[in-house]
């Protein structure tokens, strides 16, 4: 299952992060395969330029891998997200994931999937507001919502935010803040450049709900200014 | 996880890699090594990093010489360059701290990849948080921290000392020995986990209640707690219960989790307990 709900960062910071959530209903073996429906969604969420796929079972659209031969460690890395790869891979009924960075993208991709009616349960994770707007999008009311009432104790003026902002970015903590705090360190040396930082970041995701725009964004930020 | 000592060059990639900073370069033998006690077991390191297949001596040998001339050897930072890593056999309870921390691995318990149940996410099928009801998910350990099972038996009593039912398909729910106290099984008390979460639901006039008991007890741990609030919308898809009370409290709504309400029922609530969607992980798990 993805765990989206607690990213660091004001609602402004989620302006360019919204996660469109499938689920296939408990009990939908018993009715039927739902594999067909969750491939779909991402077949149809490609249509709408996302940042990134994934399942909560084999990670996203910019995997690790594991090299063959010694030369590869001098060869230029692929930090292009694989999306064709995800799809192909979806072998299990789990959580699917699609991100965007464009509000109007993902209210199109959910009027798409009203129009399907696959059954799945459609969840948008992101700001209250831009929930909402998908909602209106898709000419549908709220059926529920879960609130993150954030990490208690860490005020958004804290230091290291930045890095804080790209490590909750893998809900289930997989994204160490050493790492993030690393890679803003190389953004800021010229090391590496920010796309290549995030993608390093990426990798780490095991559901594929990282959002490689906002990392990218938050990396600029962070590059002349920490706080 | 254990790094194979024949293997690993040193680099210092994995030091920044794991989530709970259990990984150094011992001073000793120039080696990483991992702190097991802090040690989640989550595998960020071993499925996180991309495993390349350079020979250690040659790159030992490289380093030495590198650091005569004060130059730097510089791996990509997402890489192991000598696939170091190798997975240990967990046996209980120690496979209690994968199970929590690697989100891959199913819970035996409840047959769902992750660290709680589909709470709202599915409440449109499951109408698990129902009007006038309030939904909490209280998560451990996140940001960075990790958190012991003995800390989240200290929210769990407070909670069930409140009267508070946990929410029976939660994989914490299954860890204890008796939901009214909110015991967790001895045992498992000093694994240490990279996160968990304590679900319950509760009537919306105890919403106050129950956040004050939260914050209470988190004063006295020393991990970080993060709360969801969950609830169903009225028809017109709005909150106007548990929202204002939130913001009375003094919390900014900087980001929630909208169910949409296009998820078809296909079998009753109590049917939907006891399905288990994956294979079950660990049969060590139920014993």
């Amino acid at each position: 299952m993805t765990n989206t709900l607690h990213r660091f960062g004001d609602a402004e910071s989620f302006a360019d992060d919204l996660i469109v959530i499938a689920i296939p209903a408990k009990g939908a073996k018993k009715q039927g395969d739902p594999m067909p429906a969750l491939r779909r969604f991402l077949e149809i969420a490609l249509e709408y330029d996302p940042v990134n796929l994934g399942d909560a079972m084999h990670g996203g659209a910019i995997r690790p891998k594991r090299t063959k031969h010694v030369f590869e460690h001098w060869m230029k890395k692929d930090h292009s997200p694989d999306f064709k790869g995800v799809i192909d891979g979806a072998t299990a009924p789990t959580t699917f994931a699609a991100v965007f960075d464009k509000r109007e993208n993902a209210e199109k991709f959910v009027e798409r999937l009203k129009k399907e009616d696959f059954g799945l349960s459609i969840n948008v994770s992101s700001s209250i507001a831009n929930g909402q707007a998908c909602c209106r999008a898709a000419h549908v009311a709220r059926h529920s919502v879960g609130y993150s009432l954030g990490f208690d104790g860490i005020g958004e003026n804290t230091p290291n935010r930045h890095a804080l902002m790209l490590s909750t970015m893998c809900g289930h903590g997989m994204i160490s803040q050493s790492l993030a705090r690393k890679m803003i360190d190389f953004v800021k040396e010229n090391r590496r450049s920010p796309e290549e930082a995030a993608a390093s970041l990426s990798r780490f995701c095991s559901c594929g709900i990282f959002n490689t725009t906002r990392a990218k964004r938050i990396m600029e930020e962070a590059r002349k200014k920490i706080f | 996880m254990k790094i194979n000592q024949d293997k690993c060059v040193a680099c210092g990639n994995c030091t920044y890699a794991c989530p709970m900073g259990a990984i150094y370069i011992d001073p000793v033998v120039n080696r990483a090594k991992i702190n097991s006690d802090e040690c989640v077991e989550c595998y960020a390191c071993y499925n996180g990093l991309t495993k390349e297949q350079l020979p250690p001596g040659i790159v030992r040998a490289a380093r030495q010489a590198m650091k005569v001339l004060r130059m730097r050897f510089e791996p990509e930072p997402d890489i192991c360059p000598t696939s170091a890593f190798e997975p240990d056999k967990l046996e209980w309870p120690r496979i209690v701290r994968r199970a929590f921390s690697d989100p891959r691995v199913p819970h035996e318990s409840t047959g769902i990849v992750g660290r709680g149940t589909e709470e709202v996410k599915t409440n449109d099928v499951s109408g698990r948080v129902g009007p006038g009801e309030v939904g909490f998910t209280v998560e451990f350990g996140r940001p960075g921290v990790g958190a012991w099972f003995y800390q989240i038996q200290e929210m769990s009593r407070a909670l069930a000392a409140a009267g508070v039912p946990f929410e029976k398909n939660n994989p914490v729910t299954g860890l204890m020995t008796d939901t009214a106290t909110g015991d967790i099984r001895p045992d498992v008390l000093n694994e240490k986990v990279l996160s968990a979460i304590l679900e319950i639901k509760v009537p919306v006039a105890r919403t106050e209640e129950i956040i004050a008991i939260v914050r209470a007890v988190e004063r006295r741990l020393d991990t970080v707690i993060a709360l969801g609030v969950g609830v169903r919308c009225d028809e017109n898809g709005d909150d106007k219960v548990v929202a204002p009370i939130l913001e009375k409290l003094g919390y900014k709504l900087n980001r929630a989790k909208t169910n949409l309400g296009l998820g078809r029922a296909v079998m009753s609530r109590n049917d939907a307990a006891g399905d288990a969607r994956e294979p079950a992980f660990g049969s060590e798990m139920a014993k």
